[in-house]
């Protein structure tokens, strides 16, 4: 699904650059729950970035779906986030003056999905995770959990080949982080690609692989046993 | 075609009534600058239309021509000679000056030179006694209030008729009397009352203390040769009058040996300098008032497109989440380009609702003011659509800018957690 060759990428800082990520080669397969961990200035942002195409890469070669991501317009970067990727932030990104379902219709709306599928669609996503009922709430009348799990839906909704969630947990108690992973897993189980950028061990221990990512290069990439977060619900 | 694409206008509109006290906001300044505008406009209009009332009644390119005595001497001539235009003259300028569309000389009795009296019942009016043609009707018109004015038939047969002015009936009859059918006398001879007219309220040479009677009659009764104390002219639109008024002096001058540089020998009166001086008065008025509106519209638009570029700036972060989800620059670009454009033109209709509202009120309390010079104050349909045809596309232009602005936001910059 994914296929990283030789990625480099480096940020200019005034006179000095910043090399960050130094030549990082990685794949994976479709159904893969790949978390990403690292500390802080360990590059691992900057990777999600790369290949959620909000950035680009300086050097090597970056394959989605058999599709080469290279020199990419603001235009055709837009169409294939859309297309291929659901994104999912740590502090949520909703829309705040839009409801629920509205938020999660929103990628449909840009892929020119009618009206009606729209609705349907965003429905059906909000009760896979259990938020139908509230479904015409603001985002303000929802608690931490409850607006993850609308960006999820959102991230859903427009059937992406790879889910990418930045510290999905990040701004949650350890309670609701596992009623996420659990929601993630879920969706995994179903045979979706997600890759999870995280700092936390026991978030990392409930995805399947874990690739460590230390001052720009990948020490270490193992697969790991699941921990079912269902245990700790 | 996208335009028409309904979800694009839910968003929009979601965008907006969601963000009601921002949008209020910026609705105000476009708001306002409409508001004067159009009132601006309504006024100038209002007054045009009230100068318009004065000169209403007489023609803008009417020329009145008489003769008087010389100033100069010339060709063994000595000066304080008497001029006397005749018929012939009128015959003459018919002939020679082909711009002349009506011409129509009057003789006049009373006044400085003849004496004359008008007399009823024991009751004299001191009105002047013109011999006129019909065709006097066209250069300054009379309002006729009751019967007729003079026509061919009275010209053709001489017969003795008047038609006498509002004044001269007062003077002459008790108030509700019968006049027309009555007689009145001028110097001793019986004329019959045709008509009655009222003077135009604003401009008028005649007044309403005269008494018309035909020229043919006039000439027949009170004699005078064929002499004419006086033209009446138009001249067609599409000539201006005052080359054709040197063209005729200096023909007439040149008939009766008159000093080309004798400005006193033959006068006359030009109306239309008259029409001119108001009209380009007018015409200053309301082009000064359209170019301020015009530019307190632009300052509306600039204040709309600036609490924009401050959304924009608010909204850094939802557009960069649309951007993660999928919108394209030109999607984001459009969007904010149409939340311009359906707020201007939203304000801006609102603004021209409000001050069609005010013309129309102030229209109806001035109505009743004689003093006040506003007539009909309401903006013409062509103001109103060049007004709005450039609140659409300067809203447009300036909508850009904010636009601009937002697709330049990387969508990697508008996530990244602070």
């Amino acid at each position: 699904m994914i296929e990283i060759k030789d990625l480099h990428k480096s940020y200019k800082m005034g006179s000095n650059s910043l090399h960050v990520l130094k030549g990082l080669n990685f794949n994976i397969k479709e159904g893969e729950l790949v978390a990403i961990m690292g500390s802080s200035g360990s590059g691992k942002s900057t990777l999600l970035n790369i290949l959620g195409m909000l950035d680009e890469l300086d050097e090597g070669s970056y394959t989605l779906d058999g599709v080469p991501i290279k020199n990419l317009n603001e235009t055709k970067a837009a169409q294939y986030r859309n297309k291929f990727l659901g994104f999912i932030f740590q502090s949520f990104n909703l829309i705040n003056y839009k409801t629920a379902v509205e938020n999660v219709a929103l990628p449909l709306y840009y892929q020119g999905v009618n009206r009606k599928e729209r609705q349907e669609k965003a429905l059906k996503y909000l009760e896979q995770v259990g938020l139908k009922e509230w479904a015409g709430h603001l985002p303000s009348e929802l608690s931490g959990g409850q607006k993850q799990r609308v960006a999820i839906a959102r991230a859903l909704a427009a059937e992406p080949k790879v889910l990418m969630a930045d510290e999905p947990t990040g701004a949650l108690d350890s309670q609701t982080s596992y009623e996420v992973m659990d929601l993630i897993q879920k969706i995994n189980d179903d045979g979706n690609t997600i890759l999870v950028v995280t700092h936390e061990p026991d978030i990392a221990d409930m995805c399947k692989r874990i690739v460590h990512l230390k001052d720009g290069v990948i020490v270490e990439d193992k697969k790991v046993d699941q921990v079912r977060a269902s245990q700790y619900v | 075609m996208w335009l028409l694409d309904r979800d694009l206008w839910t968003e929009i509109l979601n965008t907006l009534s969601k963000n009601m006290f921002r949008t209020f906001l910026t609705m105000l300044g476009v708001f306002f600058a409409m508001i004067i505008l159009l009132l601006l406009l309504g006024a100038t209009n209002g007054m045009s239309n009230s100068f318009d009332k004065i000169f209403e009644g007489t023609s803008s390119n009417s020329l009145f021509m008489w003769s008087q005595q010389t100033s100069e001497p010339y060709k063994g001539f000595e000066r304080g000679r008497r001029i006397r235009f005749t018929t012939d003259d009128v015959e003459l300028l018919k002939k020679q000056i082909p711009e002349i569309d009506i011409i129509s000389p009057r003789i006049q009795l009373g006044g400085y030179n003849t004496p004359v009296s008008v007399y009823r019942n024991g009751r004299t009016s001191g009105s002047s006694v013109l011999g006129d043609y019909p065709l006097i009707d066209e250069v300054t018109k009379k309002n006729i209030v009751e019967g007729r004015f003079l026509n061919n038939k009275d010209i053709e047969y001489s017969k003795k008729v008047c038609v006498i002015g509002q004044e001269a009936y007062e003077q002459l009859f008790d108030k509700g009397e019968e006049a027309i059918g009555h007689s009145i006398r001028v110097n001793g001879v019986f004329f019959t009352v045709i008509g009655i007219y009222k003077k135009n309220e604003n401009i008028d040479i005649d007044g309403d203390n005269a008494v018309f009677i035909p020229f043919t009659t006039c000439k027949k009764t009170f004699g005078g040769g064929n002499q004419v104390g006086f033209m009446a002219m138009t001249i067609y639109p599409e000539y201006t009058v005052p080359p054709i008024e040197a063209k005729i002096k200096k023909l007439l001058k040149n008939k009766y040996s008159i000093h080309p540089d004798d400005e006193r020998a033959i006068g006359s009166f030009d109306m239309s300098r008259i029409f001119n001086s108001v009209s380009a008065f007018t015409g200053v008025l309301n082009g000064f008032s359209f170019f301020v509106g015009i530019f307190t519209l632009l300052a509306g638009i600039i204040a709309v497109s600036n609490i924009l570029l401050i959304t924009v700036k608010e909204r850094t972060k939802e557009i960069g989440i649309r951007r993660a989800l999928g919108a394209t620059p030109r999607v984001v670009k459009r969007q904010i380009v149409l939340e311009a454009i359906l707020i201007t033109v939203f304000a801006g209709l609102l603004g021209f609702t409000l001050s069609t509202a005010i013309l129309a009120g102030a229209n109806v309390i001035f109505e009743g003011m004689e003093n006040v010079p506003i007539t009909n104050a309401i903006f013409s349909i062509p103001q109103f659509l060049i007004s709005f045809f450039l609140l659409v596309v300067l809203s447009v232009l300036i909508g850009l800018i904010p636009a601009n602005r937002a697709v330049k936001v990387k969508p990697i910059d508008a996530l990244r957690e602070e």
